[in-house]
C-alpha cells in the first residue's frame, strides 16, 4: 500500500512537471506563430525598401528603419566592442587576482544589471538635454555602453580557459607580456571573443527603451548620425500602439524581420561556435 | 591601454549616477519626498512617484510568483526525467525565448495575449469572485495582471537556466546514496537536489526580480499606463503604471523642466533598487562558489 502510493505520487508529479514545462515553452511557439502569421502577409520588396507612406495612404515600407537600426548598431559596436575586449583582457590577464581587478569586475557586472532604460536616460541627460536635440549619437552611446559588459565577460571567460602552459612558454622565450597577450592568448580565445561580440550585437538589435528618447523616430532616410533616426525597434513600438490597422500590420512585419535578425545571429553563433571551440 | 579602457568603463558607470543626480536635482529641491507622493498630474505640476514605484514592485513580485513554480518544474523535469532528445529541445527553446526582444513580447502581449486574457481569464474571474477588491472589474485586458503575465514569460528563462545548472551539479554520491536506499526520483529531488541548490535558486530568483523591475517595453505596452493605481482600485485587473512605463511613455514629450527631472528622478530610484537587488544576488552567488571551492 505504502509503495503503491509512492509510485502514484511519482506519476502525479511527472504529470505536473510536464504541464509546468509546457507552460514554460508554449510562449515561444505562440510568439513565433503570431509573428509569422501576421508578419508574412505584409512582406514585399516595397515594404523592405521604401519610406513610410504619408499617413492615410496605403503602401510604403520600413526601409529607413532597417537602415537606421543597422547604422546605430554599427556605431554602437564601434564603441562597445573595442572597450569590451580591452576591459576583458584587463580582467583576464592583468588584474585577475588583484583588488583593482575585482573592483572593475564588480562594476562591469553591475553595469550589465543596470536596466536598459536607465542607460538610455543617461544618454538622454548627457547628450539630448545638453544639446537640446534628439540625436542618433545618444542612442549609439547608450547601446555601446550596453555592449561593454557582454563583450568583456565573453572575452575574459574565453581568455581564462587558455592553458597557462602557453603563457609560461611565451615568458620562457622572453616574449613581452603584451605580445603574449595578443599573439598567443588572444589568438587562442578569438572564437569566444567573436561569438561574444556577435551575441552582444544581436542583443542590442532588440533594445528599444534606450532609443525612445534619444534616436526618437523619423519618417525619412537617415541623413546623419547627429539627427533623429528611425529604427525597427521604435517603429514596432510606435506602430503597434497606434491602433491603425495598416500600421499594426507593418509593426508585425517589422517584428518578423527583427526576430529573424536576432535569431539568425544566435543560431549561427551557437552552431558555428560549438563546432569550432567545443561549446560556446 | 587595457587599464585605461577599464577606467573608461568605470567612469561611464560613475557618470550614470552623476548625471541622473544632476538632472533630477530640480525635482529633489522641489519635493524631496517625491517618491512618496501619491498624485502624478502633469497639468498641475504635481509629480508623486508612489503609484509608479508600487506598480513596479507589484508587477515584478507577481511575475516572480508565477515564474518560480514554472521554472522549477521545468528545471526538475529537465534534469531528472526528460529523455535526451526532449532535453535538447527544451534547452534550445529556453535559450531562444531568452533572445526574443522585449518590444516583441510587447506587440504580442498587446495584440494577442490581451484579448485572450480578457475573455478567458479576467471575465470569468470577475464574474465569479469579482466582489473581492483584488479581483474586481471591469475587464480591460490591459492591466497589472497582463503585465505580470508577460513578464513571467520573460523571466522564466533566467530562473530556469540557472536552476538547471545548479541541479545538474548536485554531487552524484548523494544522489546514488538516496537511490540505493530505494528512493523514487522525486524523493531524490525533494530531499537531496533541492536542498543542495536552494541558496542558488534563491539567487536566481533575485536576479530575475532585478530583470523584471527594469523591464520596459513589454510592460509599457500592456500595463495600460494608469497613474492612479492602486489608489483608485486595488484590483489586479486594473490598468497601472511602472517607473519604466512612465519614463518610456512621457519623457519624449516632456517639456517642463520639473517634469523631465521628476522622470529622471524616478529613473534614479529604479537604478538604486536594481543595483541593490543585483548586488545581493551576486553576494549569494560568490558565497556559493566559495562553498563549492572549499568542498
Amino acid at each position: 500500500m505504502r509503495l503503491l502510493s509512492r509510485r502514484a505520487k511519482e506519476k502525479l508529479i511527472i504529470a505536473v512537471l510536464i504541464a509546468l514545462s509546457g507552460a514554460a515553452v508554449i510562449p515561444l511557439f505562440w510568439i513565433i506563430g503570431s509573428i509569422v502569421w501576421n508578419g508574412v502577409s505584409v512582406m514585399s520588396i516595397e515594404f523592405l525598401t521604401s519610406l513610410p507612406a504619408p499617413f492615410g495612404s496605403s503602401g510604403g515600407g520600413i526601409g529607413n528603419a532597417i537602415i537606421g537600426t543597422l547604422i546605430i548598431n554599427l556605431f554602437a559596436s564601434g564603441l562597445g566592442i573595442p572597450l569590451g575586449i580591452l576591459t576583458g583582457i584587463y580582467l583576464a590577464e592583468y588584474a585577475y587576482d588583484s583588488k583593482m581587478g575585482s573592483a572593475v569586475r564588480t562594476i562591469v557586472e553591475s553595469l550589465s544589471g543596470v536596466p536598459s532604460i536607465v542607460i538610455g536616460l543617461f544618454a538622454f541627460t548627457l547628450i539630448v538635454l545638453t544639446f537640446r536635440h534628439y540625436t542618433g549619437v545618444a542612442a549609439t552611446l547608450a547601446l555601446g555602453i550596453m555592449m561593454i559588459p557582454l563583450v568583456a565577460k565573453a572575452t575574459e571567460e574565453s581568455m581564462r580557459v587558455v592553458s597557462n602552459d602557453l603563457r609560461e612558454a611565451g615568458m620562457a622565450l622572453g616574449i613581452p607580456k603584451y605580445n603574449i597577450t595578443t599573439r598567443i592568448v588572444l589568438s587562442m580565445a578569438k572564437g569566444g571573443v567573436i561569438s561574444g561580440s556577435l551575441l552582444a550585437f544581436a542583443r542590442i538589435s532588440g533594445e528599444t527603451a534606450p532609443l525612445l528618447f534619444t534616436a526618437l523616430f523619423s519618417f525619412y532616410w537617415p541623413t546623419g548620425i547627429d539627427q533623429p533616426i528611425a529604427t525597427l525597434q521604435v517603429l514596432i513600438y510606435n506602430y503597434a500602439i497606434s491602433g491603425f490597422a495598416d500600421w499594426v500590420a507593418k509593426a508585425w512585419g517589422a517584428s518578423l524581420l527583427l526576430v529573424l535578425l536576432v535569431m539568425t545571429i544566435n543560431v549561427a553563433v551557437r552552431t558555428f561556435g560549438r563546432k569550432k571551440c567545443g561549446g560556446a | 591601454m587595457v587599464g585605461a579602457s577599464s577606467l573608461i568603463v568605470v567612469a561611464f558607470f560613475m557618470m550614470i549616477f552623476a548625471m541622473l543626480v544632476v538632472r533630477s536635482y530640480p525635482s529633489i529641491i522641489n519635493d524631496p519626498l517625491m517618491a512618496f507622493g501619491s498624485t502624478w498630474d502633469v497639468n498641475l505640476g504635481i509629480y508623486g512617484g508612489l503609484p509608479a514605484i508600487l506598480g513596479t514592485l507589484a508587477s515584478s513580485a507577481i511575475a516572480v510568483a508565477f515564474a518560480v513554480p514554472i521554472s522549477l518544474g521545468m528545471s526538475i523535469f529537465f534534469t531528472e526525467y526528460a529523455p535526451k532528445k526532449v532535453r535538447a529541445a527544451l534547452s534550445v527553446t529556453i535559450d531562444m525565448l531568452a533572445t526574443i526582444p522585449s518590444v516583441i513580447f510587447g506587440i504580442w502581449g498587446l495584440w494577442v495575449i490581451a484579448p485572450f486574457v480578457k475573455t478567458y481569464i479576467q471575465e470569468p474571474i470577475i464574474g465569479s469572485i469579482g466582489f473581492i477588491p483584488l479581483f474586481s472589474g471591469p475587464a480591460y485586458g490591459l492591466s497589472l495582471f497582463l503585465a505580470s503575465l508577460v513578464l513571467t514569460f520573460m523571466i522564466v528563462p533566467i530562473i530556469s537556466s540557472l536552476t538547471i545548472s545548479l541541479l545538474t551539479s548536485t554531487p552524484v554520491e548523494l544522489r546514488e546514496a538516496m537511490i540505493s536506499l530505494g528512493a523514487t526520483r522525486w524523493e531524490v529531488v525533494r530531499h537531496v537536489a533541492l536542498p543542495f541548490s536552494k541558496l542558488g535558486i534563491f539567487a536566481a530568483i533575485i536576479l530575475a526580480l532585478g530583470r523584471g523591475l527594469g523591464e520596459t517595453m513589454a510592460v509599457t505596452m500592456v500595463i495600460g499606463n494608469s497613474f492612479v493605481w492602486p489608489f483608485s482600485s486595488p484590483s489586479l485587473f486594473a490598468p497601472a503604471s511602472t517607473i519604466t512605463s512612465k519614463i518610456a511613455s512621457e519623457l519624449y514629450e516632456a517639456v517642463d523642466v520639473l517634469h523631465v527631472s521628476s522622470l529622471v528622478g524616478l529613473g534614479l530610484i529604479l537604478l538604486v533598487i536594481t543595483l541593490a537587488v543585483n548586488l545581493s544576488a551576486r553576494l549569494i552567488i560568490t558565497r556559493i562558489s566559495r562553498r563549492n571551492a572549499a568542498e
